[in-house]
C-alpha cells in the first residue's frame, strides 16, 4: 500500500462570480488550471520532495490531499484511504504544516496543541504533546499566548500542531520560509528522526539545498504538471549541473521549450 | 544533514482510527473563545440591556400598562433578555468564523476529521450557551429593579433554547457567507438589528396599526419574544403553541440549509 497516491488529479479553480454569470446565461471565463492530470505515488517511509516555482500547483496538490480543496477530476488517497470517500481516516493519517503563519490568538501554546489533539479525538495526549514541545524547543513557551511568540516560534507551533495526532504521513509546505538557522536545524533533526521511525515525509521548499540533503526522491511541478520525477541522485545524474538548484533551473527551462519531454521514471 | 536511503523499505504506519470524535473539543474551544473575553461577550451586552431598561423605565414606568395589568418595566425585561440572547447567539458563530477566516486559522478546524454535523452542532450549541448566559445575567441584574419571576419556566427554557439555536444557525450561515468584516456587519445591521427591534421587544404588537401588526407576524423573531414573554406573564400576543411551531419550523429549515452549506464545503473547502 502506498503512503500517498494521486491518480490523474486535475484542479481547475472557477473564476469568481461564475455562478452569477451562469445564472444569467453568460459564458464565464475558463478558470485557472492549477493541476493538470497529476499522477504520483509515495511509498511508506519516503522523504519526498515536491519542488516547483511559485504558482506551480504544489499547495493545490497538498490542499487536495488534506481535503481543503476538492479535485476537479481524479482520485487522491492517503495510506490507502480516499480523501473524499474515506475522509475521516485519510485526515487521521495526514499531518499538514501550512505555508502561512497562522494561529489562534485566544490560546496559549499548550492550549493550542490540546485543542488540535482534541479535534482528532485524542483528549489525554499530554505525554506526546510534551515530547513535541521539547523536541521543537517550545517547552519554555508552553504557557505563553500565541500572540506573544516570535515568527519562528509560531512556525514551530505550526509544526507541532501537524504532529499532535502522530500522523503516518507528514506534509511540510515550505516549513522553513523566513526562519532562522537554529529552527531549521532543530526542525530537520526532529523530522529526520520521525522519518527514520517510519513516518512518510512530503516536503515543499524553495531552499533546494535542504531538498537535496533530505529527500530521497523528488518531483518537480510546473504549470500544474509534473515535469520531472526521480530519485535525487538520478535527477542530478540525468540533467547534470553542480547541484539540485542547477538541475532545477535546467529542468524548468527545458519544460519551457516547445518540444520538451517529461523527465520521469 | 544526510540524505536517507533512496528506496526505504518501511512498513506503513497506521493512523489512530480508534480515536473519538472531535466534537467535544470544538464545542469546548468555542465556549472558551467567548469565555476568555467575557467582559466583551457577557458583561457588555448586559450593560447595554441595563441602559435600555433604565432609560425606558424612567420615561414610561407608571404611564403604560401592557396586557391590561403588566407594568411597562416588567413587560420590557423579557424583551430585553431575548434581544440580548438573540444578538449574542448570532454573534458567537459568526464572529468566530469570520475571525478564523481572516486570520487563516480556520484551517486547523478543516484539517481534522470533523464531519459537517459535528461542526454544526459545536457552533450552534456554543451559541445557545452564550445566548442563555447573557439572558440569565440580564435577568439577574434586572431583578434589582423589578422582582420578575417566571410563571411557566418550561416555556421560557424552550423558547430560550430554540431562539438562541435559530440565531446560532443564522450566525453560522452568515459566518460561512461573509468573507470580510463589512459583509458580516451588513448582515447584522440590515437584517438582525431591524428584525429584533421591530419584533415587539419594546411594545406589544397590539398597540400597532393593523398593517404593522400583520408585518410583525411575518417576522420570526416576534414569535421568539412573544413565546418567551408568555413564560413570564402567562399572557402573550399570540398563542405560545403557534409561536413554538413557527420558531421550531424556522430553526429546522435554517439548520437543514446550514448543514447543506457545511457538507458542500461552501466557502470553506475551495
Amino acid at each position: 500500500m502506498t503512503a500517498v497516491s494521486l491518480e490523474n488529479v486535475s484542479k481547475i479553480y472557477a473564476p469568481r462570480n461564475a455562478g452569477w454569470k451562469k445564472l444569467f446565461g453568460r459564458a464565464s471565463e475558463p478558470g485557472f488550471q492549477a493541476l493538470d492530470h497529476v499522477s504520483l505515488s509515495i511509498e511508506p517511509g519516503e522523504f519526498f520532495g515536491l519542488l516547483g516555482p511559485n504558482g506551480a500547483g504544489k499547495t493545490s496538490l497538498i490542499s487536495i490531499l488534506a481535503g481543503l480543496v476538492k479535485a476537479t477530476t481524479g482520485r487522491a488517497s492517503v495510506c490507502g484511504y480516499d480523501v473524499v470517500a474515506d475522509y475521516k481516516q485519510a485526515r487521521r493519517a495526514l499531518g499538514v504544516v501550512p505555508q502561512e503563519l497562522v494561529y489562534d490568538p485566544f490560546f496559549t501554546v499548550r492550549e493550542t496543541l490540546r485543542i488540535q489533539s482534541g479535534y482528532f479525538g485524542l483528549r489525554k495526549n499530554d505525554d506526546w504533546i510534551d515530547e513535541i514541545l521539547f523536541n521543537l524547543g517550545l517547552a519554555d513557551k508552553a504557557n505563553s499566548n500565541m500572540r506573544a511568540l516570535s515568527g519562528g516560534m509560531k512556525r514551530r507551533v505550526l509544526v507541532a500542531q501537524a504532529l499532535v495526532h502522530r500522523p503516518p504521513v507528514i506534509v511540510l509546505d515550505e516549513p522553513t520560509a523566513g526562519v532562522d538557522v537554529d529552527l531549521r536545524r532543530t526542525l530537520w533533526e526532529f523530522i529526520s528522526r520521525l522519518n527514520k521511525a517510519g513516518h512518510t515525509i512530503m516536503l515543499t521548499t524553495h531552499y533546494l539545498e535542504e531538498a537535496e540533503a533530505l529527500c530521497g526522491r523528488i518531483a518537480m511541478l510546473k504549470n500544474g504538471r509534473i515535469v520531472a520525477l526521480d530519485t535525487t541522485e538520478a535527477l542530478l545524474a540525468r540533467v547534470g549541473g553542480v547541484d539540485l538548484e542547477d538541475a532545477f533551473v535546467r529542468i524548468m527551462h527545458q519544460a519551457d521549450a516547445p518540444s520538451s519531454q517529461e523527465i520521469t521514471v | 544533514m544526510s540524505p536517507p536511503d533512496t528506496v526505504p523499505a518501511q512498513p506503513l504506519l497506521q493512523p489512530r482510527l480508534d480515536a473519538g470524535s472531535g466534537f467535544p473539543t470544538l464545542l469546548r474551544k468555542e465556549l472558551l473563545r467567548f469565555w476568555k473575553v467575557s467582559f466583551q461577550t457577557i458583561a457588555a451586552p448586559v450593560i447595554t440591556a441595563l441602559l435600555y431598561l433604565l432609560v425606558f423605565a424612567q420615561v414610561l414606568e407608571g404611564r403604560v400598562m401592557v396586557y391590561g395589568s403588566v407594568a411597562y418595566t416588567a413587560f420590557l425585561i423579557p424583551g430585553l433578555m431575548m434581544m440580548s440572547m438573540l444578538q449574542n447567539a448570532f454573534a458567537n458563530p459568526s464572529s468566530s468564523l469570520i475571525q478564523s477566516r481572516i486570520t487563516g486559522n480556520l484551517v486547523f478546524m478543516l484539517l481534522p476529521p470533523l464531519s459537517h454535523r459535528e461542526i454544526f452542532a459545536a457552533y450552534v450549541l456554543a451559541a445557545i450557551v452564550r445566548g442563555i448566559a447573557v439572558g440569565l445575567c440580564v435577568w439577574l441584574v434586572a431583578l434589582f429593579f423589578v422582582p420578575l419571576w417566571p410563571q411557566y419556566p418550561g416555556w421560557i427554557a424552550v423558547f430560550a433554547v430554540l431562539a438562541c439555536g435559530t440565531m446560532g444557525v443564522l450566525g453560522l450561515v452568515a459566518g460561512l457567507w461573509s468573507e470580510k468584516f463589512d459583509q458580516l456587519a451588513a448582515f447584522q445591521n440590515f437584517l438582525i438589528m431591524p428584525a429584533t427591534f421591530l419584533s415587539g421587544v419594546f411594545y406589544s404588537i397590539h398597540t400597532l396599526p393593523t398593517f404593522w401588526q400583520n408585518v410583525s407576524h411575518w417576522n420570526p423573531i416576534f414569535y421568539t419574544i412573544d413565546g418567551f414573554r408568555y413564560g413570564f406573564f402567562a399572557v402573550s400576543d399570540v398563542s405560545p403553541w403557534r409561536s413554538l411551531m413557527v420558531v421550531a419550523g424556522v430553526f429546522i429549515a435554517l439548520s437543514l440549509y446550514a448543514l447543506r452549506l457545511l457538507s458542500s464545503g461552501y466557502k470553506l473547502r475551495n
